[in-house]
């Protein structure tokens, strides 16, 4: 293992550091989230959990968002606990032969609401087979988490379309306000102490709401006004023809998608109301997207770059998602194993190796870069003090020979 | 470059135009100082360069403004963003990405630059405000200095012919503000920007400025060049006060200038000892004793272990760059900040163990953004309740403590309408209604005008004399001059200096007022101190 992660170590000091496109990581996560769907034995569910932990610690930066992946892991464990809780208290029922593990003070429900029970005897199949499912659940939670730690989210708006710029713009002012928002509460509640008004009741929310809101607002339109005289929102050579037509396109095409939603989900609704008005809708949409991007006269800084490393990223993920796909006819019983009569469940060889090939990203994803740490400078330098407390004499003030 | 056009702006439900039939015409290149009291229109005009009045704010435009011949009213701001660049007060309130590099690229994206040209000109203006070293970093986490130049060149990367600063040193310490404003000097030097600004302290620019526009306050609006438009101006920095006194002529801008005429002044004023700002009662026992306050925030120590008295009848200012921990010790003093260990007794008792309304009635604190403490509709309001809050406190009701305060404040106004000044003033009264002996004023003259700081100065030493104890933390070196007795100066939650004004402000340049530096070794802080040993020596 040392020898490994030494090989391994030395491979990623010699690679420049960079930041892996988003959409790779994204498709890298929902690839896995797929296979994650496609099965739920527990060991299966733990390897991706291995996996997505491991590239998780290997490729993520110190950026704030990157330290958010616990909270999904903690979100995952409390997904398993509610979901064991609630199969032991609404017991669906033992069947013969299972195991008891206790019971709990059973409830009687009235004759017309027979179909659920409360309390009863807890087996342990049933336990385990509710631990299952809820594991798939927190595994598939930890896959986006895995996303959203590994790419800034900030940049995988920045993929958006032309035309929905103005979302992106808007869903990025809201991320950075809030925490805003949270000083301001914090700021105001403080002051409130100052003023010793009354600590409870209607009037003390107020004292905090008001300031806090008129503070925001000002906020608001301060960076309105600084955007606005920044360029944003500038019309460009686009046309008010073109302007309308974009608008037409994509409220027709709405249209269209609602009307062939209902179509599809309502049975009696005629048929041409169906699939159809949907992939109508859908066209209508994207020729507006399209038309509506053309007007848009707006450059990018430094576009996260789309070579080698996020080709092998992204294919990993999709390959993994292809493979249990795929796999499922080969061992559907291994896939989805029962725990009645209760037994270990087995490994099923192609989907493990399936899941094991997702872990190649975390070797073939450049290293992330530091933000603090903005070249490698500071690494040299401070290599030959960490490996054996001397330092390496200074090229640079060593003396010219004669 | 810039051309107003018998320019009338009015908002709307006001009774007269702020700016009146204004005829301006601005070249190239010049660095154009806006001067004018709080109120006088002075953002209003900036604001019509590049078309955000009217088109953002509202309210009617007659006449016609001119940007390189684009005429803002038929285009808006967005179409001028290539034409001027804009930098606000409060540089985080504009930040639309989160690190320094995106936030220099956005302008440029807007426009649509080419990558490749992006890429350049971000790093030349890297290099210009001297950000290299910040480049990856968030922009929450950059001192306020460095975030206004990160506001500078965000918006110097579209290569804008005009700039346009509305006081961009308010919020900023002697030092960052330097550092701004000598960026803000090169890029007129180097790159021929022309430069509109408008600031409230005037010593720090009026020596780099080409011209100035002064707004007289009834809506009118003259222009010329400094030296003879700060003969008569409504607002003048203490260099062009003391000239104006000396009667020299032409009149000097800058301490270099200033010194060279100033010999047979200082000749005549050698021997005169220049008076205490006022006369104090000997000081009896301190009112506030601080011990070993630490305050700290995670890992961050704001202030390490201070010691301080503060004496009946004294006013003490706090200085120190930004983030030096002046506003956590005020809060640690008033006892509803943080205090991780440390003793602080006022009349034998720790604020901090009291109820909210004890420690009220013992430590009075105004702070930073007072409008924090302001919640109710009107003027009114917010008095009858800080009699309500305070019932039973010795003093006499709010409303007449504001008007010794700030005479003229109308009941039925929205304390989000008053100006910085009587906001300042209307929370300095609710917080005096619970009658505290000791008075903590936390940067009160952040947005005052030269006006509004003497008022300012006027109600300190009334509450000094009146027994109390107050202290200020400021970065104003000029209102420190004038205001306080003691100066107590900290860096990195550390007391760095102690002592009485005269001692501590003239032993650093970056604090010594503008009077020190032009009459030393003479140790003279303000005009007024000039006028009085003048009088003296010509009775």
């Amino acid at each position: 293992m040392t020898t490994v992660t030494r090989a391994y170590a030395v491979s990623d000091s010699r690679r420049v550091p960079r930041t892996l496109h988003p959409v790779a990581w994204w498709v890298w996560a929902l690839g896995l989230a797929v296979a994650v769907n496609r099965t739920t034995n527990p060991l299966l569910l733990l390897l991706v959990l291995a996996v997505v932990g491991f590239v998780v610690a290997n490729r993520r930066t110190e950026a704030p968002w990157a330290r958010a992946f616990k909270y999904y892991l903690a979100l995952a464990v409390v997904v398993i606990g509610l979901r064991v809780v609630f199969r032991s208290v609404f017991g669906s029922g033992v069947a013969l032969g299972d195991h008891i593990m206790f019971r709990l003070p059973s409830i009687a429900t009235p004759s017309w609401y027979s179909g659920v029970r409360l309390g009863g005897p807890v087996s342990l199949e049933a336990t385990l087979s509710a631990a299952a499912d809820g594991l798939r659940l927190g595994t598939l939670i930890c896959c986006i988490g895995a996303a959203n730690a590994l790419a800034n989210p900030k940049r995988a708006l920045r993929v958006l379309p032309g035309a929905l710029y103005e979302l992106g713009v808007a869903v990025v002012v809201s991320i950075s306000v809030a925490p805003q928002l949270v000083e301001s509460v914090q700021r105001v509640a403080r002051a409130r102490r100052l003023r010793a008004g009354r600590s409870k009741g209607l009037r003390a929310l107020r004292s905090v709401a008001i300031p806090v809101l008129e503070d925001a607002l000002e906020r608001s339109l301060l960076l309105a006004a600084a955007m606005d005289s920044r360029g944003y929102g500038r019309a460009g050579p686009a046309t008010r023809a073109s302007r309308r037509i974009t608008a037409a396109l994509m409220v027709t095409g709405m249209l269209g998608l609602c009307a062939g939603a209902y179509g599809l989900l309502d049975g009696t609704a005629p048929r041409y109301l169906g699939l159809p008005a949907i992939l109508a809708g859908a066209a209508l949409c994207c020729a507006g997207l399209v038309l509506g991007g053309r007007r848009v006269t707006r450059s990018h800084y430094r576009p996260d770059p789309w070579r080698a490393p996020e080709w092998i990223v992204a294919g990993c993920g999709i390959t993994t998602a292809v493979l249990l796909y795929a796999s499922t006819r080969l061992s559907a019983a291994d896939l989805n194993p029962t725990f009645s009569p209760l037994h270990f469940p087995a490994l099923p060889i192609v989907p493990t190796i399936a899941i094991l090939f997702a872990a190649v990203a975390g070797f073939a994803a450049p290293p992330p870069r530091h933000p603090h740490r903005p070249d490698s400078r500071e690494y040299t330098s401070r290599r030959p003090e960490v490996a054996d407390g001397t330092l390496e004499p200074d090229p640079a003030r060593a003396p010219v020979p004669a | 470059m810039i051309d107003f056009d018998r320019v009338t702006i009015t908002y709307s439900d006001a009774p007269a135009p702020v700016l009146r039939d204004v005829n301006l015409h601005i070249d190239e290149g010049e660095l154009c100082l806006v001067v004018g009291r709080t109120g006088a229109g002075k953002s209003t005009l900036l604001g019509a360069v590049n078309g955000l009045v009217p088109h953002f704010t509202g309210g009617t435009l007659e006449g016609r403004v001119t940007v390189e011949r684009r005429d803002t009213a038929s285009f808006p701001p967005r179409e001028l963003a290539d034409v001027v660049g804009v930098v606000g007060q409060d540089p985080l309130a504009g930040f639309v990405t989160d690190t320094v590099e995106e936030e220099l690229a956005y302008g440029m994206e807007q426009l649509a630059v080419p990558a490749p040209v992006m890429r350049k000109r971000v790093e030349e203006t890297l290099d210009l405000l001297g950000l290299a070293d910040l480049r990856y970093r968030a922009l929450h986490e950059l001192s306020g200095g460095q975030q206004q130049r990160v506001a500078i060149g965000a918006v110097l990367t579209p290569h804008p012919r005009v700039l346009v600063l509305d006081e961009p040193t308010s919020a900023l310490d002697p030092t960052a503000a330097e550092e701004v404003l000598a960026a803000i000097t090169r890029l007129v030097h180097d790159l021929g920007v022309t430069v509109l600004l408008a600031e409230h302290r005037l010593e720090r620019v009026v020596q780099y400025a080409d011209r100035v526009i002064h707004l007289a306050g009834d809506g009118t609006v003259t222009d010329g060049a400094p030296a003879s438009m700060f003969a008569t101006s409504t607002v003048a920095p203490p260099v062009v006060e003391l000239g104006r006194l000396a009667g020299w002529s032409p009149l000097p801008l800058s301490v270099r200038d200033a010194r060279r005429v100033a010999a047979p002044l200082r000749e005549s004023i050698a021997r005169a000892q220049p008076v205490v700002a006022r006369a104090r009662a000997s000081a009896a026992a301190p009112l506030l004793r601080a011990r070993n306050v630490i305050v700290r925030y995670g890992d961050v120590v704001a202030v390490r272990g201070i010691d301080l008295d503060l004496g009946a009848d004294e006013v003490t200012a706090l200085m120190g760059r930004n983030g030096s921990g002046k506003s956590s010790l005020l809060w640690a003093m008033q006892g509803s900040g943080k205090r991780q260990s440390g003793l602080v007794q006022v009349d034998g008792k720790d604020p901090k163990n009291l109820s909210a309304r004890a420690a009220r009635a013992l430590v009075g604190l105004v702070p930073q953004t007072p409008a924090d403490l302001l919640y109710l509709e009107t003027v009114a309001a917010e008095l009858e309740q800080a009699d309500v809050e305070s019932h039973g406190a010795r003093s006499v009701p709010a409303r007449e403590i504001l008007d010794r305060l700030a005479s003229g404040i109308p009941d039925d106004v929205h304390p989000r309408d008053l100006s910085e000044g009587q906001r300042l003033a209307l929370v300095l009264a609710l917080q005096l209604r619970a009658a505290p002996p000791v008075v903590l004023l936390d940067e009160p003259t952040r947005g005052l005008d030269y006006n509004a700081k003497r008022s300012l100065i006027r109600i300190v030493h009334e509450l000094a004399a009146e027994g109390r104890a107050v202290v200020i933390s400021t970065h104003d070196v000029e209102f420190v001059a004038a205001a306080a007795d003691r100066v107590v100066v900290l860096a990195d939650g550390d007391i760095v200096a102690d002592g009485p004004t005269a001692d501590v402000v003239v032993a650093s340049p970056a604090y010594a007022p503008q009077v020190s530096k032009i009459l030393a070794p003479s140790r003279f802080l303000t005009v007024e101190q000039v006028v009085i040993a003048l009088d003296r020596a010509a009775s």
